[in-house]
């Protein structure tokens, strides 16, 4: 039989019963469609936190005090070191060949004072190199100078969250705030980046890091971030930065070193799993419909054996049968999985319509998954029925309806 | 052009088997009519089944043309069935979701003839048989006449060397019933073999040839003086 031929015989079934064609095509694009909205809400949420972190670029290294004995898992994010990480450090640092920028931080709590309100907020201590390396920008004025690491400048960026808590509307630039018992002037206001699941910045204020080893009356540093010239110097650069530290701390190997793929490997890692879980549970739906497909051709077989046993006197072969029948359950299944995509990507992008910041996006995996397991199913569910079909010997096919 | 030795076919019905063919000899030429007669459950369906490759016989040997087709697979028979046998039943089996040019040219639709060679020779049985008006008709659409008509022009699409008759007037009035029988006969005529179960003896009065069966034997086989 002639693929055309073989459509429109099918098609004529499938018409001449619409409703039960209607029916069944509806569980598989159900089910298609709840594998891609699943995958796709998994895969968006995947996206959304990769987007956060990835701020800082992958040709950063985070040089964290204190050695942990992790192999994987998220490293550590309190530094026990024995040593404090130093500023001296972070200049020898950025001496060493292939790194191009070092950016310190410090991070911590202090009571922040201005326009005659006073809130407990997070101060951030860095360099104006941080900016560069996280794209961040300012709103108003300008971000941190560039100063000699130890200069302590009695200047201040705030987060436009905090500008908001402290100043309403009011013009900012220019004005003091007090962090803790030291005064600093407000010179630029940082960019609204929306909310930003690593360190908030939008409700901190950040001073130059020497000022705010004073404000913490510390020497070590929290963080040292170190940008390398090239993407392939990130691994030879390792041995390098530790061998180095390692000298200037006495023989000690008192730093953990992680790179910005390796800490989001972890969440890649489980959130993928969880895409991948949450498909699975939406595929179980396609099986369902799959043993809705078995029902609908096993009634087919039985009501139509009358049909089978004149089309096996006409001369149509077992294998012929079987085909008939399989490609019948294939076909609707064809048209509901293509449904199931058109209703699938229709309500993801009705989400996107509504919540824009949230990326959605369906892996091909699991589109090429979902029409495949449809498929199979079908195939697979189908497969009795239509060889029950095909055995069914002539005269008794026959008899159906000659003796009724 | 066909020989069948020493056939047997039986049944179980409940507890007791009922032997529907019992040791039937037989030889058919081509080109010969033939009626089968015969009481109901005598196994007059059950013969034209097994010579049309339906059915399988328990033992004995059939051979059609230069084969032996009882030792057949089943794929061998299905192909023997399209290209040399046709069947017309009494109970029309056309398919209800095909018009009658469909149910036509079914048989070259299974073989994969291509929708440009099928038209011509179904166009030209629709004409032959005063079908042309009802081609895009539904067989609901169609008299009891008009239907077995469509039937028999699907028997014959593929030119077959056989044809079988399953009481092909048995559901149709008289009138009709005449119709199908002079179109069969017009076909006998051009050199196909037909083979024709009737109950009705004036009906199987009309073969040159008349096969009584009874309990699944060969009663009586009586052919006419050839003219
Ligand atoms: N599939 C079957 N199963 C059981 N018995 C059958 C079957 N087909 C035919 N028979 C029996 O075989 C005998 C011959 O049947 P059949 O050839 O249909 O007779 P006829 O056509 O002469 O009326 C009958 O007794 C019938 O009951
Ligand atoms: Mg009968």
């Amino acid at each position: 039989m002639r693929s055309p031929d073989l459509l429109r015989f099918n098609l004529r079934l499938l018409t001449g019963q619409w409703f039960r064609s209607l029916m069944t095509l509806l569980a598989t694009a159900v089910g298609v469609a709840a594998v891609l909205l699943l995958t796709g809400m998994g895969e968006g949420a995947r996206r959304f936190v990769l987007e956060e972190f990835n701020l800082l670029g992958n040709d950063v290294l985070i040089i964290l005090p204190g050695r942990k004995e992790t192999t994987g898992g998220i490293p550590p994010l309190t530094g026990e070191g024995t040593r404090d990480l130093t500023l001296g450090d972070a200049e020898a640092l950025l001496r060493l060949p292939g790194v191009r920028t070092v950016a310190p931080l410090i991070v911590g709590l202090a009571q922040v004072e201005a326009n005659g309100r006073n809130r407990e907020l997070v101060v951030v201590g860095t360099s104006r190199e941080l900016f560069n390396m996280r794209q961040l920008q300012a709103a108003q004025g300008q971000v941190l100078p560039d100063l000699p690491l130890d200069r302590a400048e009695a200047v201040c960026v705030i987060g436009h969250a905090v500008r908001g808590m402290l100043y309403d509307q009011q013009p900012v630039l220019g004005r003091w705030l007090r962090t803790g018992d030291r005064r600093c002037r407000v010179i630029g206001v940082l960019e609204d980046r929306g909310v930003s699941l690593g360190t908030d910045l939008s409700e901190s204020v950040i001073i130059p890091v020497a000022s705010a080893q004073q404000l913490f009356n510390t020497q070590g540093l929290f963080r040292l971030f170190v940008q390398v010239q090239h993407l392939e110097l990130i691994e030879p650069l390792k041995p390098a930065i530790l061998d180095l530290i390692q000298q200037r701390h006495q023989g000690e190997r008192d730093i953990t070193l992680i790179t910005q793929d390796s800490l989001l490997g972890v969440f890649d890692d489980v959130l993928q799993l969880l895409t991948l879980a949450v498909g699975a549970i939406a595929a179980i739906s396609l099986i369902v419909a799959g043993i809705l497909i078995m029902n609908i051709t096993l009634i087919s077989v039985s009501q139509r054996t009358a049909e089978i046993g004149l089309l096996k006197a006409l001369g149509a072969s077992e294998r012929q049968v079987h085909r008939l029948f399989l490609s019948e359950a294939l076909m609707m299944t064809l048209i509901g999985a293509a449904l199931g995509i058109l209703i699938g990507y229709g309500l993801l992008w009705g989400g996107h319509w509504l919540w824009p910041q949230f990326p959605v996006s369906v892996p091909l995996w699991a589109l090429l998954g979902a029409v495949l397991l449809a498929v199979g199913v079908a195939l697979i569910f189908a497969w009795l029925p239509a060889r029950k079909a095909a055995r069914l010997p002539p005269v008794l096919a026959l008899k159906g309806i000659t003796h009724a | 052009m066909i020989r069948l030795e020493q056939l047997c076919k039986r049944y179980q019905l409940g507890d007791e088997p009922v032997m529907a063919l019992d040791h039937v000899d037989l030889g058919i030429d081509a080109g010969e009519y033939l009626s089968v007669m015969g009481p109901s459950g005598s196994g007059k369906s059950t013969l034209l089944n097994m010579l049309g490759l339906l059915d399988t016989p328990d033992s004995g040997r059939y051979w059609l043309g230069d084969t032996e087709v009882s030792a057949l697979g089943e794929e061998a028979r299905a192909a023997q069935r399209n290209r040399q046998i046709g069947f017309v039943f009494q109970a029309y089996h056309l398919i209800d979701r095909l018009s009658a040019r469909e149910n036509i040219e079914l048989p070259l639709v299974l073989t994969g003839t291509a929708p440009e060679q099928r038209r011509p020779r179904v166009n030209d049985l629709l004409q032959r048989l005063g079908l042309e008006r009802h081609a895009d008709h539904l067989p609901n659409q169609l008299s009891g006449g008009q239907r077995q008509r469509v039937a028999i022009a699907r028997a014959v699409i593929r030119k077959p060397a056989l044809l079988l008759a399953d009481e092909p007037t048995g559901n149709l009035d008289s009138h009709s019933g005449q119709d199908v029988i002079e179109l069969l006969e017009e076909l006998n005529d051009e050199g196909i073999t037909l083979v024709m179960v009737t109950h009705d003896p004036n009906m199987g009065q009309r073969a040159r040839r008349r096969l009584w069966m009874q309990d699944g034997q060969l009663l009586k086989d009586e052919r006419d003086a050839q003219p």
